[in-house]
């Protein structure tokens, strides 16, 4: 058998052989006994010096080729049996995906918390300053300077909790509005502010009632600001809280720290307007009390009525959410049941 | 207020629905509570006529009567009421009907006799008791002789009426009147109201002859009465009944009748002497005299305060003055001299009269609202000539006048610019112009300034922002455009006090804590709990209920008080924080509390509800509430050290689970679990808490440098196992590390604790990995091995550790 043969030889039986290996380590051996250095392809390129020297050349390739041939097949041979290793891994890897997630540690803003901060972020948005006054305010704050004189009918309105003669829970985050409207200064613009907070009445506690709740009061002052002003402040409210669809209307009423005064209603979420139960048929919902500041407002704040003017409002946070999500029961907000609490996390 | 939707028509041509009509007043004057028809829900009730009756054979009270109800053959009723009598026309509820309350009406069996339906009183058909005349109040109702036989019943006594409720604001008191609401819609539909005047029918005798008035004008600034004599006190006629029983008052006699019409029509109130019984003829408007008593006519025997004010004659009070008429001088059915007053008293004497008392009559709160000043005398006169129609009484001439005074219009000028100018409207002159004559008030235009002159009965009415509200809505809010405000550029943003107080809700509930709201008023027991320092409380001075008494002192008593709400309800896993303020006081007698920003959390149950985990063994503990509060206060980036120090002061912790939270020295806060004794008094199972100042946290400085290269050079690592007694603190063998760690050392990390098995009684093995590191240079490790030597060697000297 010439050289060649033998080398021949070696390539079909060896080829078979590479394809019969089950596994990496018989693929390595295989590979070292092949093409190692006492391997028969280097024995037969020594048995070379043997040849005429003119068939050398011409061996020396053709062994090269075999050489080369077996090593790509050991190569193919090592990647289908990683593969296979990989494939068993995978697949004793499967899990059962529907099992569910791990939990994770994650608390939820308070829904009226929510409301406020909407509401802050819209009037930051349009060039208000946010400020909050103490809970436990002056009478001066809380009705003289908001123009309820101690003998005024109004007080009726809205029982209250006194502390002594002249200090009290406030009842409405407007003393705010009396506090700030003392001190601001004209020459450095307008004064727009808004001013959430907690307040306190007099009340029992029952399903539409809460001795504490929370106001967003508004006020601006400037030169030039008209009612109409007012109720497209009011409008945008509408649409940022509740959606293009809801829309606003005015309608008069009485408070002694604005006039004109105005009671807004809201389209009624229940019905979208066309009438229900809720709204007692008329389409509207009354969300909040608003108006022209009272020029005695403006006269005992230090502010002369003829030069300035504006509007206020009154926002009730909590209302609002009872209204946006149907909450029947105004108490549920300060019971802080847990699963009342998580509900209210959706940003959709 | 009800207003009748007819009585109204009576003075203006309403072309539109009472829905309507109620829908416009909302938008234009003031509220509409609703609008009810009284006969509304009722079904099948007819006039009848009691043809004969006999007794019921089987009972001592009942009668079987036939009744005509306008069909073929009569109809057999049995009835129990004790009037019941042949001949009369009566409330026929036929069977099928539809009575109060929703009742049906079937034909039945009474005691054996057939009863084709029932014979029916007032009340039975949705009549209110209180306003059902005493005459009918024990038996049925009988209609007038005219009435139909087999028609509705309802429009013979004024249920086919529409009455609109309406909510007067406390600044249109003009509204409390059929007059007022008249002339209000006169406005908006643009119609004068056809109101009549009255002229007064007088005999020869002067009022002044029989009465002097002695008016303390403090007291009355107008006082006026008026003398009728020979009245005949009988029932009112229908048609007055009914104005006055739709409009919720009951109908009494002639007289009384009178008075209240009147206060229904204008707004007046009257009050009705009988003159026979003063003594003497001076009749005085003063304050009470102490010791002085007067039984009103709710025959209530009252003390008098020297602060209420009266109506006297010479001798003795004989009315609590604008409130409620006394008993010594009521109007009986032997009465034939009636002396009338109207009289406008000053609104703050008669609202503590009131409140004193506890009687809101309508008198009172039409006197506390104001009346028209400008009316007082056409009140007092329709009055003196209803009761001489009604009553045969004879009108003595004249008026007598204890107090009064020239009640002037009030005039106001505003300008045509100022109106557009506040409402953001474009309106014109001749709008304008017509606008306030619509309202009935004069008017002139000189450049283009309005003269307006607003008559008493809007004594409302004052300043030229009044009339801005009287422009816009009669020219409709839905007129007025939708603008933003114009004007220079403000800077809208958070303080950085607003925005710490943001970033440190928002941090806690990135770590898992549910924001809770609760009630800052709370008992003065818990208000004092948790006190992070001395302070006095804070107690409302009339509280509402016990529960809410006294200013908090502390957030965690609120949310133990939430905590205790779920495990009530078997939700035991609950994780809250509260952002809020705390209210102290420094002395008992300062005024104002100083109110604290605080921020606390609880924590019962698992913080992480995991149902694949054991609930007790993954239940919150003292160390899993300290990784929130570390991590809180590592993202508020305050500059210093912070420590947790062991403490037993607070009463309500567990005094072996509980550490001040120290800040640069500075008491921020505390941690710890509740004391076990505690939660049983709050009703809660084991709950871990914290509370801190956030005031203070927010005042501390904060870590501007954020930010530090990452170190190319390699960290080497070193670990370290400790075998220290049990008294030994982690705080102190950090101490010691971190004092002797040399100037490479860059952290120290405690990554086990063991007690137990393997290690003495009374000692503990605490391991830590140390990690050096040179920001300039590659360490070598005998540079390492000698810091940490040193470090080794310090642990032994100092702390008597065994290195192991
Ligand atoms: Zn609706």
């Amino acid at each position: 058998m010439t050289l060649k043969d033998q080398l021949e030889k070696i390539r079909q039986e060896r080829r078979e052989s590479i394809k019969e290996v089950g596994d990496l380590k018989g693929l390595d051996a295989l590979r070292v006994e092949l093409l190692g250095k006492k391997g028969p392809i280097t024995q037969a390129l020594r048995g070379m010096k043997d040849l005429p020297a003119e068939e050398r050349p011409q061996f020396g390739q053709f062994a090269n080729h075999v050489r080369d041939e077996l090593q790509s097949a050991i190569e193919a041979k090592r990647d289908e049996l990683k593969q296979a290793v990989l494939n068993k891994r995978l697949q004793e890897e499967k899990i059962d995906v529907t099992l569910p997630g791990k939990p994770v540690a994650q608390g939820q803003p308070h829904v009226i918390q929510q409301i406020v901060d909407q509401i802050e972020d819209l009037f930051i948005g349009m060039g208000y300053q946010v400020l909050s006054g103490p809970e436990v305010e002056e009478d001066k704050y809380n009705f003289e300077m908001m123009n309820l004189p101690k003998d005024h009918p109004a007080r009726d309105m809205q029982d209250t909790f006194y502390i002594t003669k002249e200090i009290l829970m406030r009842t409405q985050t407007s003393p705010m509005q009396a506090r700030t409207l003392e001190k601001h200064d004209f020459s450095q613009g307008p004064l727009k502010m808004i001013s959430p907070g907690v307040v306190y009445r007099r009340d029992t506690d029952d399903p539409t009632h809460s001795h504490q709740f929370h106001q967003v009061e508004g006020i601006v002052i400037d030169k030039h600001i008209t009612m109409a002003d007012l109720k497209g402040t009011l409008q945008l409210v509408a649409h940022e809280l509740f959606g293009d669809r809801f829309d606003i209307r005015l309608r008069p009423s009485y408070f002694p720290f604005t006039e004109p005064s105005v009671e807004a209603d809201i389209t009624c979420f229940n019905c979208g307007g066309k009438g229900c139960a809720v709204c007692k048929y008329t389409g509207w919902i009354e969300v909040l009390g608003a108006g022209m500041v009272h020029p005695n407002v403006l006269k005992i704040a230090g502010v002369d009525p003829e030069v300035y003017g504006g509007f206020a409002f009154g926002l009730g946070p909590d209302r609002f959410a009872m209204l946006k999500y149907g909450v029947d029961d105004i108490r549920n907000f300060y019971l802080n049941d847990v699963r009342f609490l998580t509900q209210f996390s959706k940003k959709g | 207020m009800k207003i009748s939707y007819s009585w109204l028509n009576e003075y203006l041509d309403l072309k539109v629905a009472p829905q309507d009509l109620a829908e416009k007043i909302e938008r234009s004057s003031v509220e509409v509570d609703e609008v009810v028809q009284p006969s509304a829900g009722l079904k099948k009730i007819v006039v009848g006529k009691i043809m004969s009756m006999a007794p019921h054979p089987d009972s001592d009270h009942l009668n079987v009567c036939q009744v005509d109800i306008g069909e073929d053959e009569l109809s057999q009723i049995v009835c129990g009421a004790p009037n019941v009598e042949t001949g009369k026309k009566v409330i026929v509820a036929l069977p099928g009907s539809r009575i109060a309350n929703n009742v049906k009406i079937k034909r039945s069996k009474m005691r054996g006799v057939v009863s084709n339906g029932m014979i029916c009183a007032l009340d039975e058909i949705g009549f209110e008791k209180d306003v059902v005349p005493k005459e009918w109040s024990e038996g049925i109702y009988f209609l007038p002789e005219d009435a139909e036989i087999g028609a509705p019943v309802y429009s013979y006594i004024g249920m086919d009426d529409y009455l609109i409720d309406v909510d007067v604001t406390p600044n249109r008191g003009d509204m409390l009147s059929v007059y007022g609401v008249a002339n209000d819609l006169g406005a908006i539909y643009n119609q004068t109201p056809n109101l009549n005047h009255p002229s007064v029918e007088e005999i020869d005798t002067a009022t002044s002859d029989k009465v002097q008035l002695d008016v303390d004008d403090q007291v009355a600034p107008i006082y006026k009465m008026r003398i009728v004599e020979n009245v005949k006190i009988q029932a009112s006629p229908l048609w007055l009944q009914i104005k006055l029983w739709n409009a919720g008052v009951r109908p009494i006699n002639n007289v009384v009748d009178v008075t209240n019409y009147i206060l229904i029509k204008y707004g007046q109130p009257l009050h009705a002497f009988d003159y026979n019984k003063f003594d003497g003829n001076v009749v005085t408007a003063r304050y009470a005299k102490a010791g002085e008593t007067l039984t009103t006519l709710d025959e209530e025997e009252r003390e008098l305060d020297p602060h209420d004010i009266v109506i006297a004659d010479s001798q003795k009070p004989i009315a609590l003055a604008g409130v409620m008429g006394g008993l010594n001088s009521e109007i009986d059915d032997q009465t034939t001299t009636v002396a009338i007053e109207s009289a406008v008293f000053t609104p703050t004497l008669i609202r503590k009269t009131a409140q004193r008392h506890n009687l809101h009559t309508s008198a009172a709160q039409h006197f506390e609202r104001g009346v028209n000043r400008g009316g007082v005398e056409e009140a007092l006169d329709a009055a003196a000539q209803m009761m001489h129609e009604l009553a045969n009484g004879e009108v003595l001439s004249g008026i007598e006048t204890g107090a009064s005074y020239d009640v002037k219009d009030e005039v106001i000028d505003i300008t045509l610019t100022r109106i557009n100018h506040v409402l953001g409207t474009t309106l014109t002159a001749d709008q304008v112009t017509q606008i306030f004559k619509q309202l009935g008030f004069g008017v002139s235009l000189s450049d283009e300034t309005f003269k307006v002159t607003v008559p008493p009965r809007r004594w409302d009415i004052h300043i030229p922002a009044d009339l801005l509200e009287e422009v816009a809505r009669i020219y409709g809010y839905d007129e007025i455009p939708a603008t933003l405000p114009s004007g220079p550029t403000t800077l809208g943003k958070l303080t950085e006090k607003q925005v710490l107080i943001r970033s440190s809700r928002q941090l806690l509930e990135a770590l898992g804590l549910n924001q809770a709201i609760s009630y800052s008023l709370t008992t003065a027991d818990k208000a004092g709990h948790f006190m992070m320092r001395d302070s006095h409380e804070t107690e409302l001075s009339w509280p509402m209920t016990a529960d809410h008494t006294t200013l908090r002192m502390n957030l965690i008593s609120g949310l133990l008080d939430d905590i205790a709400y779920n495990n009530a309800r078997h939700v035991k896993d609950v994780a809250l924080y509260e952002q809020g303020r705390v209210f102290y006081k420094d002395s008992a007698d300062q005024v104002r509390p100083s109110e604290v920003e605080h921020i606390a959390g609880a924590v019962s149950g698992q913080l992480v509800v995991d149902p694949l985990r054991n609930a007790k063994a993954n239940a919150v503990d003292f160390y899993q509430l300290k990784g929130i509060v570390e991590q809180y206060l590592t993202n508020l980036a305050i500059k210093g050290d912070v420590e947790f120090v062991a403490t037993d002061r607070y009463p309500e912790m567990h005094p072996g689970r509980t550490a001040d939270i120290l800040i640069h020295g500075h008491n921020v806060g505390f941690i710890g679990q509740i004391h076990p004794l505690t939660a049983e008094s709050y009703k809660i199972n084991e709950t871990y808490v914290f509370e801190l100042n956030l005031d203070a946290l927010l005042e501390m400085p904060k870590e501007m440098n954020q930010y530090q290269a990452i170190s190319k050079y390699p960290a080497v690592t070193r670990d370290v196992a400790l075998l220290v007694d049990k008294t030994v603190t982690n705080a102190e063998i950090l101490a010691q590390i971190n004092k002797r760690g040399g100037a490479y050392l860059k952290s120290v990390h405690l990554f086990d604790v063991y007690a137990g098995k393997n290690v003495p009684n009374g000692k503990q093995s605490l391991a830590y990995t140390l990690t050096y590191q040179n920001p300039q240079d590659t360490l070598t490790d005998d540079e390492v091995n000698q810091a940490f030597e040193k470090v080794q060697a310090t642990l032994v000297k100092e702390l008597g550790a065994e290195i192991r």
